[in-house]
């Protein structure tokens, strides 16, 4: 862990006003409610009924006790006065929450990375389960899921939107301690789910693994994200609310309602890990995926569409393409991507009709995706020599044209008669990875590559020569991992309809496993690729921090009273 | 009791009917909205707000 001195701005050698210094509501309230939870997960622990719960509890003791120190040690640090929201007319903006986001985004997404490499080589060889429960393939599997798309993508969302919001509001960060609440609030999530899978706790939910104190937890957080988004845009001076900031807000309110959704449980006890859901059968199938179907519309769409609506424009110095299209698509997405889910569902017990809703409305979901690819994409017009010199501009770029590659493939693979083939074999693992290594991959990385500088005041990046290697060596890595997908998946797909001319199925279920084992070899190859190159992006990235030149600021030391 | 008219059938069956209307027309104001002519200046104005910030 780096130093707190990375993340935060001191400002305490500044000429003050003569105020007494007191603590806030926030701050004394925070302090105290924190101080309770610490004893009562004491509590918890100490009567949990099994292993993983105490463990849980005792480390959220621990962990209430730091956030009361932090409180308590931070109003010692900090002035009387709290930062002010402007200074000589320019907002003051908030940048420590985005730099922690930053920060712990690279750390999950090499460690959600590196599981994946692990589980795919598991996959090709076996014998890597090494008959351990902890890191055994489905121990690990959520695990990789949930680092990727929520440890990482989410701290890129959490890190872009802070940022993206301030800057087009024109306006400070809502909150003092709120949005330091959110940061460090979300990476708790992320470490009790993580570890929570690890020890055999799940609720089996695909995307919704965690627990119900887990998820109680990340409500709580969740609605605080939402207020301090809120809040931000309540007070903004541009009169306009920014198009990336509709995505944004989209993004936080439905996976809310998600969440809430989903998620209905009732423990066997509080003072233990298991629970069980509120309704059963063929209803939490369908409640499943109409959250898991909109996990991927609105936390690995909406939320990253609104990256490629700030920063491609920022990067490519040109303005958004058609400003219409961008309302125009955001509202047809809104509007249709709530019904696609029961397509995960087809020819299972969901009522026909009801898979051909599913289905309908997926294949119109085709006209919204490429009205956003387009817009992203022809945003370059007038600028498209830059594709040439800048990589980290080409990254963006080339994460749109996966999105819309994989939101061609989407709604053709939700076609009833294309999913008897398809379904439950690999083609649905390479379409999810030409999307999330693709497009949310490439954004956040895009993403990144621009943000780090400016948070950290540097000009640029430490080498532009490392994002062009980690440019070639991850797409060489994507194009292996979805085109041996591609393969294994159809292959596997046809082997398991496959009849003899008496009526027998031709091929028993380990000739299919065996047929795949050359393109699972191939895909833990690309999988290695991609993770060598998120490795060089993170000392690339790390050195512009450390090294990299500082930008010359304007002055915005705070006028001395008169 | 669906195909017995009653009021509340008659009730349920047209709120749950007129979603469709609903959000058809909203959808249809939004896209209105954004050709509306006299938007298009500030629209453009705000297609190139990333790059007029301090």
């Amino acid at each position: 862990m780096v130093s707190g001195g990375v993340f935060f701005q001191r400002e305490s050698a500044m000429p003050q006003p003569s105020i007494s210094k007191t603590m806030t509501t926030g701050e004394s309230g925070l302090a105290l409610i924190f101080a309770v939870a610490a004893f009562l997960c004491l509590i918890a622990s100490a009567k949990a009924l099994d292993a993983p719960f105490a463990f849980h509890a005792g480390l959220s003791a621990a962990a209430s006790l730091a956030v009361v120190f932090f409180i308590i040690n931070r109003y010692y640090d900090r002035p009387a006065a709290l930062p002010p929201a402007e200074i000589n007319g320019r907002p003051n903006y908030n940048m420590g929450p985005i730099k922690f986001s930053s920060f712990m985004a690279m750390f999950w997404g090499i460690a959600g990375f590196l599981v994946g490499l692990i589980i795919a080589s598991q996959l090709a060889w076996p014998a890597l389960n090494f008959d351990l429960p902890w890191i055994q393939f489905g121990r690990l599997r959520p695990l990789h899921t949930s680092a990727v798309i929520f440890a990482f993508g989410g701290n890129v969302l959490i890190a872009t939107s802070f940022y993206v919001v301030q800057k087009s509001c024109r306006a400070r960060l809502a909150g003092d301690l709120a949005p330091w609440f959110v940061v460090l609030g979300y990476n708790y999530f992320i470490l009790i789910a993580g570890t929570g899978y690890l020890l055999g706790v799940t609720q089996s939910k695909e995307y919704a693994e965690p627990e119900w104190y887990a998820d109680l937890w990340l409500t709580i957080v969740w609605v605080t994200y939402l207020l301090v988004f809120l809040g931000t845009i309540i007070k903004r001076r541009e009169p306009h609310i920014f198009v990336a900031n509709w995505f944004y807000l989209a993004f936080i309110v439905t996976i809310a309602v998600l969440h809430l959704g989903n998620n209905p449980a009732l423990p066997v006890s509080f003072f233990g890990s298991k629970s069980y859901i509120a309704w059963g059968g063929i209803q939490d199938a369908m409640f499943q995926w109409w959250y898991g179907h909109n996990a991927v519309g609105f936390f690995l769409t909406a939320g990253f569409l609104a990256i490629m609506y700030y920063f491609i424009p920022k990067r490519a110095e040109r303005p958004i393409y058609s400003y219409r299209l961008s309302i125009i698509h955001f509202w047809a997405l809104i509007f249709l991507y709530i019904w696609a889910g029961p397509h995960h569902l087809h020819y299972t017990a969901l009522p026909d009709w009801t898979q051909t809703l599913g289905m309908t409305f997926s294949i119109m979901l085709w006209m919204p995706s490429w009205g956003g690819m387009i817009n992203g994409l022809m945003t370059l017009s007038g600028a498209w020599d830059k594709l040439r010199t800048d990589p980290v501009l080409r990254m963006l770029v080339v994460s749109v044209a996966f999105y819309g590659m994989s939101t061609f493939e989407g709604p053709m693979m939700s076609i009833k008669v294309v999913n008897s083939l398809s379904h439950y074999t690999d083609w649905t693992i390479g379409h999810v990875h030409s999307g999330a290594l693709g497009w949310v991959g490439f954004v956040s990385f895009g993403a990144l590559y621009c943000l780090v500088p400016w948070v950290w005041n540097r000009k640029g990046l430490y080498s532009l020569k490392l994002v062009n290697w980690h440019f070639w060596i991850a797409t060489l890595g994507i194009v292996l991992y979805i085109s041996a997908m591609w393969v294994s998946g159809i292959l596997q797909g046809l082997m398991w309809r496959a009849y003899t001319s008496l009526g027998f199925l031709e091929y028993s279920f380990i000739e299919t496993v065996e047929a795949m084992h050359p393109f699972y070899v191939i895909r833990a190859a690309g999988g290695a690729l991609f993770l060598i190159g998120a490795l060089i992006m993170a000392f690339n990235l790390w050195m512009t921090v450390r090294v990299g030149e500082q930008e010359v600021q304007m002055p915005v030391a705070l006028q001395p009273a008169e | 009791m669906k195909a017995i008219l009653t009021l509340d059938n008659l009730a349920s069956g047209l709120v749950t009917t007129i979603w469709t209307p609903v959000f058809v027309a909203i959808f249809l104001a939004i896209i209105a909205y954004a050709f509306w002519p006299r938007n298009k200046a500030a629209f453009d104005e705000a297609a190139s707000l990333p790059l007029r910030e301090e």
